[in-house]
């Protein structure tokens, strides 16, 4: 067990050219000051933790714990917002930490290279997330019409509905086929409305350095009644980013059934993998 | 019908928790600290978003049954 009073630091990035004294009151994670430790032209974002929170048990317990999850991840996340409004900054991964601010400057010392890479990227660039909901039940049908290529009219499945209940074999073959018949469409329409949704991210995509999809939001997490069928985030030059934005609003307009949601800027948390930024790195 | 653009700069109340997991779960640089070795990115994920989706539906659970 580690001892009640042990102290560890929790790293939260690393920044360019940043003056520790611009960061000014921000508390970290757990309440203690954030402060800076430079290597050179880089600063280590840190501030410290007792090991009875964040040691690696803890650490186990406390991720499964949402209370301590959102806490830590918005805290985190305000640290390096902030100093990304100051200085380029690469975040680095939640609940990174280590044992003293010696190790950070090792780390630093080491890393530095890579860090450079990373931060060269990232210089004059901010992350845009957008989210592409298509509303199935309510717009449905116009939304499909507004697809280039969709021809099924809003009367088609009354009229497959009608024919089928005309049949001698009852209501229920009847009740049968125009379920199946509504299903039908609806699949057509999920794929179209996903045809569009990729022709949608290409089109945002011109405004971008560099483009990463997310994985699918749980409904149940998110709160949307829409089904999400893109979740992209963008990494755009900062003279993009109202072209970018415009085009966004524009596609939000133009597509009926179709629901685009922009959030941003973010700190660039979705372009820092060492696979892309850093040839050999570690990843 | 559709809802306005989040136009405004992502401050912190305004972000919405599940955004704010999927960069900080898989984002960010990852390098190795001194204490958390044995959890890997993999783990890191499933652990928090399992977490998060029970956390949601203890909270549906309980609206339903007040």
């Amino acid at each position: 067990m580690a001892d009640a009073s042990a102290t560890a630091v929790y790293l939260y990035g690393v920044a360019r050219d940043l003056d520790p004294g611009r960061l000014g009151e921000t508390a970290g994670v757990a309440g203690t000051p954030v402060r800076g430790v430079i290597v050179n032209d880089l600063t280590a974002l840190v501030s410290t933790v007792r090991l009875e929170e964040y040691g690696e048990d803890a650490l186990r317990a406390n991720l499964e714990d949402l209370t301590w999850l959102e806490l830590t991840a918005r805290t985190h996340h305000h640290v390096v917002e902030h100093a990304a409004r100051i200085a380029a900054t690469a975040p680095v991964r939640i609940a990174t930490v280590y044992r003293d601010d010696d190790r950070v400057t090792e780390v630093l010392r080491q890393e530095g290279d890579r860090f450079a890479v990373i931060l060269d990227r990232i210089t004059g660039r901010s992350e845009w997330g957008v989210k592409v909901y298509a509303h199935l039940d309510q717009a449905g049908p116009e939304a499909a019409a507004g697809v280039p290529g969709a021809s099924g009219g809003v009367g088609a499945s009354g009229g497959a509905g009608a024919s089928a209940g005309a049949g001698a074999s009852g209501a229920g073959t009847a009740y049968l086929k125009r379920r199946q018949e509504q299903r039908r469409r609806r699949e057509d329409v999920s794929r179209r409305i996903a045809e569009r949704a990729r022709s949608l991210e290409d089109e945002l995509r011109d405004h971008a350095v560099a483009v990463r999809r997310h994985p699918p939001q749980d409904p149940a997490l998110s709160g949307h009644s829409g089904t999400l069928i893109s979740n992209m985030a963008y990494l755009l030059d900062e003279e993009r980013v109202t072209s970018f934005r415009a085009a966004a609003e524009d596609l939000d307009r133009r597509l009926t059934g179709i629901e685009v949601e922009v959030t941003g800027p973010w700190p660039p948390y979705s372009f820092i993998d060492a696979e892309e930024t850093a040839p050999g790195g570690r990843r | 019908m559709t809802v306005p653009l989040d136009v405004g700069p992502a401050g912190v109340d305004r972000v919405a928790l599940v955004d704010l997991l999927d960069r900080l779960l898989a984002g960010g640089a990852v390098i190795t600290g001194d204490l958390v070795i044995a959890i890997a990115d993999v783990d890191l994920v499933r652990i928090s978003l399992r977490a998060l989706i029970m956390s949601v539906r203890d909270e549906v659970l309980e609206e339903e049954a007040l």
